[in-house]
């Protein structure tokens, strides 16, 4: 790149620079900033390529929640590439009812001091103050996630205006494009978080996926109708068809339990695995969890899929999905 | 060629793509047998730790040692580069093949990742350099030559003999500058 536009990205932001310690620039309401800017270094930061190249550095790899310091440390020794830390997996939340919120800071603090892997953390959708906390203490990725209880029925938090990237989830092409345009600089299934079901993560992925097929063979005249009929942007609609895949990174999520079901969602077309109850809620989370990781990098290999699910304890117990009354669902909050 | 790119996590596909742009096969390195018939390795960007606990797992660990040391071009970017470093000053098991010590994580967190221009040896112009949770090389061997400093010094590229490290991200950029120099090894 010349280096003249270099210089020009530093001039400019000198000057927002200087704003922002005049207290002229106030990032309110999350409301859309120009998120890049120097560091202490002088150099580039908070950009795009930044917050979805992390995301790139994840794929083929495992991220489990954990609840403790301790399970962050034994998730970590199992080879997960990053962890979710929160308050309560989503088999808890589920369980227990009431308001699910962001988790104690003390609480995550603790995790990112154990653990050399990269820290996630969950906010609720459209509480963009949860995430500025998030933030501010330091955390790798922010989920915007269903999982917790909604604080904003209308509006997800403009990720742009964030230093740190977000994943979000996605039911199918549209969603998943919506929060991208949001500034996601990452997708997930939503699969139905806490039930030890994989049959949710399996559709979302399938329609995610098989909805990129399609507007692969489309012309421009349907794509502008596609566009419309998806509420998405038309730039990433096009964008994602001259990709052949979604312009960020694609996680499945919700509901995987077994290192088979992790391999499933890999050959189904997915870049990696977020792993919830399905670890910690298990007979013994430990073997457990290697032998999701060890099932992740050889989704194509049987045999050895077949190893390391021997004798691994009980799985997570499961609820069936089409046993779960339509309000329990989780996957059907955000739009 | 022939160029393997270990696979078991990461940007490895990124890697491969680049490969492949620059018409040169590539592979997936997953398990022992994977590296027969290779002329050159790469260890891509990703979890090092992860790396490690699949490589142990699966028998990898000395035969990537001895396709190293049997002079191959061997090339670690990011989680590839303390892979493969002798010292990471702290408990973790690499190949400790590179001498040189590297501290991980060394510029924060994610919010602290960068872009920056860097000049590495051999290449004319400034490269545009992604710096994602990165390490840097604290201190080189006798055999090792730094490739390439920010301007506050600070190490981010190296060779020594037919191994080459860089604690940035070539494969996430569409300059394929360094993968071009690498295949000249």
């Amino acid at each position: 790149m010349p280096f003249s536009r270099y210089l020009g990205i530093i001039v400019h932001q000198d000057k927002r620079e200087i704003n922002k310690m005049e207290n002229k620039v106030m990032e309110t309401n999350g409301k859309a900033e120009l998120t890049t800017s120097r560091n202490g270094r002088g150099h580039e930061s908070g950009t795009e390529a930044l917050k979805r190249g992390l995301a790139q550095m994840l794929k083929g790899g495992v991220i489990m929640d954990v609840v403790t310091p301790e399970q962050a440390k034994i998730a970590e020794d199992a080879g997960a590439c990053s962890v979710m830390a929160l308050e309560r997996v989503p088999a808890d939340i589920r369980k227990n009812g009431g308001v699910a919120r962001m988790s104690d800071p003390g609480m995550i603090e603790g995790i990112i001091g154990i653990t050399t892997v990269p820290v996630m953390a969950k906010c609720r959708i459209g509480h963009y103050v949860e995430a500025r906390v998030l933030e501010a203490l330091g955390v790798d990725y922010i989920d915007e996630s269903e999982v917790l209880t909604p604080a904003d029925e209308e509006n997800h938090v403009d990720k742009r205006g964030f230093k740190v990237p977000f994943v979000c989830g996605a039911r199918n092409l549209g969603e998943a494009l919506r929060r991208i345009n949001e500034g996601a600089a990452m997708i997930r299934s939503k699969g139905e978080a806490g039930t030890g079901d994989v049959v949710e993560a399996v559709r979302h992925a399938r329609a995610i996926l098989g909805d990129i097929r399609r507007v692969q063979n489309m012309n421009r005249a349907e794509l502008f109708t596609y566009a419309k009929e998806i509420g998405a942007p038309y730039a990433l609609v096009e964008e994602t068809a001259n990709l052949g895949r979604l312009p960020v990174v694609l996680f499945a999520a919700g509901g995987i339990a077994t290192p088979a079901d992790a391999a499933l969602m890999m050959e189904i077309g997915v870049d990696g695995v977020f792993v919830g109850s399905g670890i910690f809620k298990s007979g013994d989370p430990a073997r457990r969890a290697k032998a999701i990781v060890e099932a992740t990098t050889h989704f194509r290999d049987y045999k050895i899929i077949a190893e390391v699910s021997k004798n691994l304890g009980e799985p997570m117990v499961g609820i069936n999905i089409s046993s779960l009354p339509a309000d329990q669902k989780m996957a059907g909050r955000g739009w | 060629m022939r160029v393997g790119v270990l696979a078991l996590q990461g940007d490895f596909a990124e890697h491969m793509q680049m490969l492949l742009q620059l018409r040169v096969d590539a592979v997936e390195v997953k398990l022992p047998s994977d590296l027969t018939g290779l002329d050159a390795l790469i260890m891509p960007g990703g979890e090092s730790t992860t790396f490690a606990k699949l490589a142990e797992r699966f028998a990898l660990m000395p035969p990537l040692r001895d396709f190293i040391k049997s002079g191959k071009p061997t090339w670690g970017t990011c989680a590839g580069l303390i892979f493969m470093a002798t010292d990471v000053g702290r408990d973790q098991p690499t190949l400790g093949v590179m001498d040189i010590k590297v501290k991980r994580n060394a510029f924060g967190r994610q919010v602290d990742s960068f872009i920056s221009p860097v000049r590495i040896a051999g290449l004319a112009d400034p490269y545009e350099a992604i710096f994602i949770r990165a390490p840097l090389i604290e201190s080189v061997g006798p055999d090792v030559e730094v490739m390439a400093t920010l301007p506050d010094g600070a190490i981010v590229a190296a060779r020594q003999g037919n191994m080459l490290v860089t604690s940035f991200h070539p494969e996430l950029t569409r300059d394929n500058r360094v993968h071009s120099l690498f295949l000249k090894f």
